[in-house]
Formats: structure tokens, sequence, C-alpha cells
């Protein structure tokens, strides 16, 4: 499996979401830099990594969502591709408007940065072939604009479609207020675009792929991206 | 020509403002009891050359489109002048 990891002036979890995917799946990694218009032939996976693209400027991923790469990134997933925005590369995902949604300041007034239970709603996505829907996986979460947003006619609009794939959860799966850690509505962690092939997503699986981390959750997303991928469900 | 474009940018009516209501509660705090309610914004002061000012005022709104305010969540207002006016 071929993975470009996507590398913005501020990211800061390339390196740790390069290693995660090498030692997991054994995966070749090529870090692009954000000038570039293309990604690297026969990329079968892009990432895009947590941080503070642009120091976090104007808005959450906004400047790194009009970068000359992600003109690329765009071809890519328009084309099939898997593509995956991990925290900041989820705001980024969304400032591009790859994925519907913009993200708020947390509701707790702080950054928050812990592990954090999650229940997986789908096990039918490139992403989590491995995982089984309902189950509870912990990734640690680290952001202060986790709070997804979306009007309620979307968001509804959205739930209908079953794009939803991670939600904040007890660690007995249940989704409540309690649970959510920044105010997200509908608890939503993560989500997929319609044609499912892009996934976004605030907690950091690659912070938990590897037991000396304290959890091998994160793992399993390698795992079922390489399998995927093998299945010949590339592009 | 060269133009001052001034722009204000808030979030939207129904979108949680946590900087404007932790602020409206510190407001409340000091004994500002008559406060109703806080929106934080920001300012971006932009200094552009047009032909004239409905030209500028449109390259300022392209701006604001194209990268400037998010419009799922934010609104905006815009004042366009003659720089030095």
């Amino acid at each position: 499996m071929k993975v470009a990891v996507v590398v913005f002036p501020g990211s800061n979890c390339d390196a740790d979401v390069a290693h995660a995917v090498e030692v997991t799946v054994g995966a070749s990694v090529e870090m692009v830099w954000h000038a570039s218009e293309f990604l690297p032939a026969g990329t079968d996976l892009v990432i895009l990594p947590g941080g503070f693209s642009y120091g976090d400027y104007l808005r959450c991923g906004a400047m790194a969502a009009r970068s000359s790469i992600m003109k690329g990134v765009k071809r890519f997933a328009s084309s099939g591709g898997l593509v995956l925005g991990i925290c900041n590369g989820f705001q980024i995902l969304t400032e591009a408007k790859m994925l519907r949604g913009a993200f708020l300041p947390n509701r707790t007034l702080s950054f928050i940065c812990r592990p954090c239970a999650l229940r997986v709603e789908r096990d039918d996505t490139p992403f989590t072939l491995r995982y089984k829907a309902g189950q509870v996986v912990r990734f640690p979460i680290a952001h202060h604009e986790g709070l997804y947003y979306l009007d309620k006619d979307e968001l509804d609009a959205m739930e209908k479609r079953r794009q939803v794939v991670f939600r904040y959860a007890t660690p007995a799966g249940e989704v409540t207020d309690e649970a959510n850690p920044n105010g997200a509505l509908n608890n939503i962690a993560g989500m997929v675009n319609e044609g499912g092939n892009v996934l976004g997503l605030i907690p950091h699986p690659e912070r938990a792929s590897e037991p000396v981390l304290g959890s091998v959750d994160g793992a399993l997303m390698w795992q079922s991206i390489s399998e995927w991928i093998k299945g010949g469900g590339a592009h | 020509m060269r133009y001052r474009a001034s722009l204000l940018i808030y979030l939207k009516e129904g979108v949680l403002d946590t900087q404007g209501r932790t602020i409206l509660r510190s407001l409340h705090d000091l004994g500002y009891g008559e406060v109703q309610d806080v929106r934080v914004g920001k300012y971006l002061r932009i200094t552009l050359e047009a032909a004239d000012e409905s030209a500028a005022r449109r390259q300022a709104e392209a701006m604001c489109s194209d990268l400037l305010v998010n419009d799922l969540i934010e609104e905006y207002s815009l004042v366009v002048e003659e720089e030095g006016k």
C-alpha cells in the first residue's frame, strides 16, 4: 500500500501517522509538501495529518484547504481514491468542502487532550472493515476546535445517508451528552462523504496503533484500508 | 486607486459563540446585569488597488467567498472606502 502524507506548514502529526502505517501494515510512505500540485503516482491513500496548519489563523484548516496540493487531493478523491483527514485534517476537509460541516471551539472552553471512547457506527467503509458496528474503541483526542456543526436540515439529511462513522460514547457504547467531550452535534467524531471514500476524524488513530501507546484500536483502521486496497478496492 | 476594505466577520445567529458567551458571563459577574448578549467577531482591514469603489467592493466580496468567510457558520459586513478618506 502506497500512502501519501501531506505536510502543511504547522502540521505536527505527519511523522506519527507515517510511522503508524509503516509499522502496522508495512505501507510505503511518501511525505508530500503542500506546495506541490500532484500526488505521487500510484498513491492508494492520502492522509491529511493533525496539527496546526497555517497556525490555525483565520479559521482552522482554511488556508491549508486552498493550498496547491488540495487540487490534486480533490482530483484523487473524485476518481474514488481514499482520503483520510485526522483532526486538523478533518477541519481541512470541511474547509475544502470535501465534507460538509464546520468546526467551532469546544464548549468546554479548553484544549482537550485525553483518551476518548468512540462507538463505531459503520463497518462497511474502506476505513472500518475490520471493526464491528457498535464496537467501542479508544483513540486519543487533542483539539481546541472539535465541535462539529452543521445546520439541522443538512445534519438530518447527512444522518439519513448514514455518513456518520464514529460517535463519542461512554465505554459501554452509549451515545450521551456526558460522553461528548466538545459539544459536537449528534456526538459526531468521524464521518464520510457520500461516496464513502473520504473520511474525516477528530480523534487520532495513529496514537493508538501500538501496544506501547496503550491502545491498538487504531491499528484496525490501517488494516482495514490495507485489506480494502488489496481486495482491489483501489480507484 | 487605492481602497480600504473594512471587513467584520461574526458567527451567524444560532451558532454557538463560546467566546461571546464567556464574556457575557464575566460582564454579569462584574455587575453589568444589563448586558443581554455578546457576540465576538473578527476585523480585517484590507488595502487593495481597484479601478473604482464598486470594483473594490466586488473584489473584496470575491475574497470573502473564496477564503475569508465560511458561510456555513459566519456572516459579514463590509465597508469600502478610498484610502486616506
